[in-house]
């Protein structure tokens, strides 16, 4: 069995972080569900030992990247390699270097904790006492060694998503694609994960590449991609993506933003607009623009919000509708 | 996907994925005594019901209808729990345990084939210890027979198990897979002889039990158990054809369903 070994040591020596190179390129992807353009030549590249999240509603394409960066799907067209290897020719390669966290826990609720790690470390082709050892201190890591004997149908939700991230880096895989690793966890245990991606980048160089509809975890990542109706409409960090809105952002609510908006941006020379029930405004400077808004409409403010643009500020700017958006239906089917 | 393949990608997991469906069986009590109890229950009642009025025509010894019906009680308990062991992968699909199997590197035979003979173990096992029941029931029963009886018994739970596989891979709800396996396996396992025999039967269920392979299935058992020979009647096919044809069964089952897996992921 020494194939074994050879899998185990691909892709783990983290790069000094000067010279890191991409380590998931996707280049003109494009995928079709019968009808339904889910991806659109989407273009993008990952830095080796990095966090990235891909951002957008439920339905904006990203599930569907996740399966083809997995090799679950082939694209319509366009490719994508992860380290360095092909996801559409070379499947088994690509599915030794990857782990995949999915977004319903695959852990098999009537066995142990441990039965579940070391059929996991088989279906990669390692076993015995380097699994064990290899199974021991990853459930130390992630703080489940107490429960290794446990059932899992015993567990929390948030002690599920451990020992389902111990289960993805048994093979020590050099690249990390988690399917929103989030859902059913508590704001504490989502911290908690980023935490622990973050501390896998630093101390094992390993590339984690996120799905997410969820805009302050996407802003813990080191590069966050937006998406939305399948194409990819910014990419850069949270903080030279939020750079690109400038100054502050406003938040009025009022009974009919619609007017209000228009009123806005005629009277005051503003970029004002009517989402999600209320104005958004995009200025400079907030603090001076603000008095200025209040006394020029009294009495149809019900409430002002001055804040520092967030993603979802650059999500709204780009596509014109909020994250949390239901405009569209959804394109991802199984 | 062989440009990567070794000898670790499928024997260890194929291992793996069997002693799972071991595992889980035995924690599962209910489906113990369901798979065993169900049909000794059947066996009693209708085997003593029929004790005394049931005749094999065109055979020269009697046969007691409990000793007659006991093969195919055996193929029975294989037939539900191959079959029914077999749901196990669409609530494996449900539960979201299956996508980590099948995003793994592992060959898609090794897969089917980790599930087949999970289902067949426990399959064999279960009807295994039904025969053990049968010497109390005055039916002897040596080493060479039961021996045989187990090497039969596997025949036909590996081509149950993969005919059970074969129909749940496609299926997303149990519900549609017990109606489905309900209308295939209740006719097969009625028509295979082990119920009645095809000497007294209507001619046209005749010729259907003949290209039933349960038929041989059962008539390889009745066979194995009794090495010295007994005389069931005319129409039950010989030990080498039985053989050869639940061989075959079992082969091509395994194929198609190994085809499934990999076709559908």
């Amino acid at each position: 069995m020494v194939v074994c070994e050879q899998v185990v040591a691909d892709h783990r020596e983290p790069k000094p972080r000067a010279c890191r190179a991409d380590i998931v390129t996707v280049r003109g992807l494009t995928h079709r569900y019968a009808e339904n353009l889910a991806l659109s030549d989407v273009d993008l590249a990952v830095e080796e030992a990095s966090l990235f999240a891909l951002l957008g509603p439920n339905g904006c394409g990203k599930t569907t990247l996740f399966k083809i960066l997995t090799t679950m799907l082939r694209p319509t067209a366009g490719g994508a390699t992860v380290a360095g290897v092909d996801v559409v020719t070379q499947r088994a390669a690509v599915r030794r270097r990857i782990g995949i966290v999915f977004q319903h826990p695959s852990l098999d609720d009537k066995l142990t904790v441990r039965e579940n790690l070391v059929h996991q470390g088989n279906l990669y082709g390692l076993f015995g006492k380097p699994l064990a050892t290899r199974i021991d201190e990853l459930l130390s890591r992630f703080g489940v060694a107490s429960r290794t004997n446990d059932f899992v149908e015993k567990l929390s939700g948030g002690l599920k998503r451990r020992v389902e991230l111990a289960k993805s880096l048994l093979h020590r895989p050099g690249v990390l694609i988690l399917d929103e690793p989030s859902t059913g966890l508590d704001p504490g245990a989502r911290l908690e994960l980023i935490a622990q991606l973050r501390e896998l980048r630093d101390s094992d160089g390993v590339t984690c590449l996120m799905t997410t509809h969820l805009m302050d975890e996407a802003d813990r990542c080191d590069c966050v991609g937006l998406m939305d109706r399948g194409r990819l409409v910014a990419l850069d960090t949270p903080s030279a993506l939020k750079a690109t809105i400038g100054g502050d952002v406003l938040t009025v609510d009022t009974l009919d933003p619609r007017a209000l908006a228009a009123d806005i941006t005629f009277r005051l020379a503003a970029v004002a607009e009517a989402v999600d029930g209320a104005v958004r405004i995009e200025c400079s400077r907030g603090h001076e623009f603000l008095p200025t808004l209040i006394e020029m409409f009294p009495g149809r403010i019900q409430s002002v919000k001055i804040g520092k643009p967030t993603l979802e500020d650059v999500f709204l700017h780009a596509t014109g509708h909020s994250l949390a958006g239901t405009t569209q239906p959804e394109a991802e089917v199984n | 996907m062989n440009a990567e393949a070794t000898p670790s990608s499928f024997l260890l997991p194929a291992a793996s994925l069997w002693r799972r469906e071991i595992l889980r069986f035995v924690r599962a009590r209910s489906r113990v005594i369901g798979a065993l109890a169900t049909p000794f229950v059947f066996w009693i009642l209708i085997g003593s019901g029929l004790r005394d009025s049931f005749r094999i025509p065109g055979a020269t010894a009697s046969v007691n209808y409990l000793e007659y019906a006991l093969p195919g009680t055996m193929v029975l308990i294989v037939l539900f729990t191959a079959v029914f062991a077999t749901i196990s992968v669409i609530e494996d699909r449900k539960a979201g345990f299956l996508q980590a199997v099948i995003a793994s590197p592992v060959r898609r035979s090794a897969i089917a084939m980790g599930k087949i003979f999970g289902c067949s173990t426990l399959a064999t096992a279960q009807a295994l210890i039904f025969l053990l029941l049968a010497p109390l029931l005055g039916i002897p029963l040596s080493a060479t027979a039961t021996l045989l009886s187990a090497g039969v018994l596997l025949l036909v739970s590996v081509g149950l198990s993969a005919l059970g596989l074969l129909g749940a891979w496609y299926m997303d709800s149990t519900q549609g897979f017990h109606a489905i396996m309900n209308l295939v396996l209740f006719p097969l396992w009625l028509l295979s002889g082990a119920f009645f025999p095809p000497s007294g039967a209507a001619s046209w269920i005749g010729w259907i039990m003949s290209v039933n392979p349960m038929t041989y299935g059962v008539a390889a058992l009745r066979h194995a158990m009794y090495p010295d020979g007994r005389d069931w009647g005319p129409g039950v096919p010989s030990f080498g054809l039985s053989i050869v044809i639940t061989i075959l069964f079992a082969v091509a089952m395994t194929a198609l369903a190994t085809n499934a897996v990999k076709r559908r992921e």
